[in-house]
């Protein structure tokens, strides 16, 4: 082996200034371009049937029933009642929904999270199979079992609980019992993610330090599931406020959503200047709420980060 | 055995490399002679990774020149290179056996099927895997992948052979008994291969040359040996050994420390306070301060630490510095040691001190 | 099992824990439990337990032309959006998993808009579209809006299964002389290819599934099954759905089951 010691400041030959730059510049630009090409089929297609047709929506809101530029269309949302109306029962059922799947979800996830692994898989099959079921198979089972001769009624009044069958569907009881189905999944798996990875270290030292059970639980394992059910919380929220299909089927004409309103305003009435205000109007409570919650979740992080 | 009879030099030259506003490779330059094993040594953050992923082609230079014997690679692909590379966690193909992740690169060049098949033999036999064609990668320990990974990188005869850090994943015994395997590895084929690690002792027991690596510059590049003995800088001497730091003035290529001039063999600065540079194994202890001559230190003994078969002694220097000594339990060097507290002389050759200049 | 949770808490104080948690479990799977039965009953009035057995509703859905059309319209634009949605969807995350481009943070969101945006919005603005290109009630219109809306879950889930895999095997690939194309195909591909098959499943299933943007743009010949679903279910509850319920069921649960054991192939 000869190791042949060269002196790296000494040079074969004398090119001074920068070598190869046009072609490693030129070879760089041709990989960018070869990766936004594997992208772009997919950045053309949702910019084409998403994007594009949702910014002339846009667009077209910002136009009255003469062509004229004005506000008329995002007027008429405080001045009609029958929009405000349809807001509050958006909000109401929203709330409503989000209530009823943390009082029903956060149980079961913070049991999912302390049973066996072996127990939590078979059980999460059972949370995620709904979620893999169509939600019209789910609406249309529901319609089934709370109907006024269904399955609900029927046993109420063989246990003798009532006499009259009540009114289960086609009224907002309705689409909350079958809305809070489709939603409660969506809550759950966030927050079942977030409380599995809460170390059973920290409530062990909590009650090593003389914390019972019920404290240990509220002081330590509730705050630590916050960032996860904040998550499952607003997916859930923002889900229901532009939510058709369930609304649609079990309110019975009586309950009219945010995306009912949509539907109505421009299917029957043809009306596109009012619906796409409507949906810019969605759009922007979406973006607001995603935005905020995402704001809060990064502070509280911070937060975490800077405590320690 | 098939020796690589033709290693190409590698001439790295001007690299410039920039992520965003940081550079990382400065104006880099490199000669690898054929046949070397060269390795670049330094922490993280140096660029010896990046400078190595340039070489390969999986990271792209801004600038520069990367000659492999007369052929300019840099503004090739990488899989036109030509070149063998094992990286840090193997990465074997966990879809393929042991004989398609070796004969992988030659299928790539249609290679026909005899020849392959005796060409993956062969490498299995040099990496002393014979017989092992068949196994899952993951029926394999952590020193039977690597030699696969190894067979894998030299089983084509690449120009050259690249390795990113390939021992850290095992354990200390495993690591050093690799450490051998590979150097007789390189003895017998003769590839030039270019090496990174962060360990300075991988770096000494395998290198012919090690080039040290901090902020994107070579600092040093020279064989292991002179290295150790002689670093030119600071970083070289903190960052490869142990090293005694005593700092002293220097006046017209001299060097003084409390009055006495300093004997080295080093290149002294014209001016202003640097480091003497000196390994604790290196200094010896004085019956006591001989005439003008010689590199004498004075001070009192701080704490003797017995470490078995050796002991560190801290001694306390007269103008507060801490100088340590190495030496072996041995009778006669322990009978001259003074106890804690008591005054001691220390001496190092001339061959033994290094002034190196003081980073600002 | 034994009588420890991993807490100086028993089994058996958790009790109510577990009473809640079951009864919240059977809520979400009741709807499939009942509905099942049901759709062999014999009666229009649908009753549980069913008073008599028969396979009538069957006969119904599949006896039934207009039924039989619905049901093969969703199959292929289903089948379709999958071969379109699938490839698309893995070149795109490929490209991000590189993250050589500055914009990748772009591409993510617009990427991801489909599953942002509510999906009434998205309904009336591609029927909005159609009407102007007059793609309306056609196949093609169906499955590029059900493409569409199947392209972020195929990213996300592709690009999940980037995240495990180590991409320094495709740089060895390529270093030992296999082009970029080349080495994706033979060491990528192969052991991400669970991930691929999930996000296909997950592409047919968001397409077979849908309903609201079907409301919109299907229509006449090319009404998809939840289309027609949706009509039925307006006007009455009628038992043939139960029986199409009952195949919708049996599908996501092979689907479902499709997916955990790649899931679980995919962990090893």
């Amino acid at each position: 082996m000869t190791a042949v010691v060269t002196d790296p400041g000494k040079r074969v030959d004398d090119d001074s200034g920068e070598l190869n730059v046009a072609v490693l510049k030129r070879n760089a630009r041709n990989e960018v371009w070869g990766l936004l090409g594997l992208c772009s089929p997919s950045l053309f297609l949702v910019g084409l049937i998403i994007i594009l047709p949702v910014g002339w929506l846009f667009w077209l809101s910002l136009y009255d029933e003469n062509g004229m530029l004005s506000f008329v269309n995002y007027e008429r949302f405080v001045e009609q009642s029958s929009y405000v109306k349809t807001f509050v029962t958006t909000f109401e059922v929203s709330f409503g929904v989000t209530a009823i799947c943390i009082l029903l979800g956060y149980p079961l996830a913070y049991m999912l999270s302390q049973i066996p692994r072996r127990a939590a898989s078979i059980c999460m099959i059972l949370v995620i199979l709904p979620f893999w079921t169509s939600v019209l198979v789910r609406t249309y089972a529901w319609l089934v079992i709370l109907q006024r001769k269904g399955l609900v009624n029927d046993w109420l009044i063989d246990l003798g609980i009532i006499n009259q069958p009540l009114a289960l569907v086609n009224n907002f009881t309705g689409v909350l019992i079958g809305m809070t189905h489709i939603m409660l999944p969506f809550l759950v798996l966030p927050l079942y993610a977030s409380m599995k990875s809460i170390s059973a270290d920290y409530q062990r030292a909590g009650m090593n330090l003389g914390a019972g059970p019920v404290a240990t639980f509220w002081q330590i394992f509730f705050p630590l599931s916050l960032p996860g059910l904040a998550a499952g919380v607003v997916i859930t929220f923002v889900l229901c406020l532009g939510f058709f299909v369930t609304p649609a089927l079990m309110g019975g004409g009586k309950v009219i959503m945010w995306a009912m309103r949509m539907q109505q305003t421009t299917s029957l009435y043809a009306n596109w200047g009012a619906g796409s205000a409507l949906g810019v109007l969605l759009l922007a409570v979406t973006f607001g709420l995603l935005g905020f919650f995402n704001w809060l979740l990064r502070g509280q992080i911070k937060a975490a980060w800077g405590g320690k | 055995m098939s020796v690589v009879l033709s290693a190409p030099p590698i001439s790295i030259r001007k690299i410039v490399k920039r992520f965003g506003s940081q550079d990382v490779l400065k104006d880099l330059d490199l000669n690898v002679a054929p046949g070397e094993f060269l390795t670049l040594l330094g922490p993280s953050g140096s660029g010896k990774t990046t400078l190595l992923m340039i070489l390969a082609g999986f990271v792209r230079a801004n600038s520069g020149s990367i000659k492999i014997g007369p052929d300019e690679v840099i503004t090739m692909p990488p899989h036109k290179r030509n070149i063998g590379m094992v990286f840090q966690n193997y990465a074997l193909f966990p879809h393929m056996n042991v004989f398609n992740n070796i004969a992988f690169p030659l299928k790539q060049r249609r290679v026909d099927k005899a020849t392959i098949a005796r060409q993956v033999e062969q490498a299995l036999h040099q990496v002393q895997l014979d017989g092992y064609a068949d196994r899952r990668v993951d029926q394999l320990s952590g020193g039977q992948r690597q030699r696969v990974a190894l067979a894998r990188a030299i089983v084509f005869e690449p120009r050259i052979v690249l390795m990113d850090e390939p021992l850290s994943a095992l354990d200390k015994s495993l690591r050093e008994h690799m450490q051998i395997e590979l150097r007789s590895l390189h003895r017998r084929l003769g590839m030039t291969t270019v090496y990174v690690t962060h360990d300075q002792r991988e770096a000494i027991t395998m290198s012919d040359r090690i080039a040290v690596m901090n902020n994107g510059c070579i600092e040093q590049l020279d064989k292991p040996e002179i290295l150790y003995s002689t670093p030119k800088t600071q970083f070289v001497a903190g960052f490869i050994g142990e090293s005694n730091f005593t700092p002293v003035d220097c006046r017209d290529g001299v060097a003084w420390y409390e009055g006495r001039q300093i004997e080295t063999r080093s290149q002294v600065p014209h001016a202003g306070q640097h480091w003497l540079v000196s390994r604790p194994e290196k200094v010896r202890v004085a019956d006591g301060v001989n005439g003008d001559r010689g590199n004498f230190f004075t001070g009192s003994v701080r704490e003797i630490v017995y470490q078995g078969d050796s002991f560190i002694c801290y001694a306390t220097l007269r103008d507060g510095q801490v100088m340590a000594l190495r030496d072996y339990c041995r009778s006669d060097v322990l009978s001259r040691l003074p106890a804690a507290g008591e005054p001691i002389h220390l001496r190092i050759d001339a061959e033994d001190a290094a002034i190196v200049q003081a980073e600002s | 099992m034994s009588d420890q949770t991993g807490l100086p808490i028993t089994h058996w104080q958790r009790l109510w824990l577990y009473v809640v948690g079951g009864l919240v479990l059977f809520f979400l799977i009741a709807p499939c439990l009942i509905i099942v039965p049901m759709s062999f009953s014999d009666t229009t009035l649908l009753q549980f337990p069913p008073p008599s057995w028969s396979l009538r509703w069957y006969h119904e859905y599949f006896g039934s032309i207009e039924w039989r059309d619905a049901t093969i319209v969703s199959v292929k634009v289903a089948v379709m959006t999958t071969l379109l949605a699938t490839p698309i969807g893995v070149a795109a995350a490929y490209a991000m998993n590189a993250s050589v481009l500055r914009f990748t943070g772009i591409i993510n969101m617009i990427l991801t808009a489909p599953l942002i945006i509510p999906v009434i919005l998205i309904a009336i603005g591609t029927f909005f579209l159609y009407a102007r290109i007059g793609i309306n009630n056609t196949l093609t219109g169906l499955v590029l809006a059900h493409t569409v809306l199947a392209i972020p879950l195929v990213v996300l889930t592709v690009l999940s299964g980037f995240r495990s895999y180590d991409m320094n095997q495709e740089r060895v690939a390529r270093s030992l002389g296999a082009g970029r194309l080349s080495a994706f195909w033979q060491v990528t591909a192969p052991q991400i290819r669970f991930s691929i098959v999930s996000g296909a499943l997950f592409a047919f299933t968001t397409s077979f599934d849908e309903v609201v943007v079907s409301l919109f743009i299907s229509g006449g010949d090319t009404t998809t099954l939840t289309r027609r679903m949706f009509s039925a279910l307006r006007d009455e509850v009628d038992p043939t759905i139960a029986a199409i319920s009952t195949c919708l069921i049996v599908l996501s649960i092979l689907m479902l089951s499709i997916a955990q054991i790649l899931g679980t192939k995919r962990e090893k």
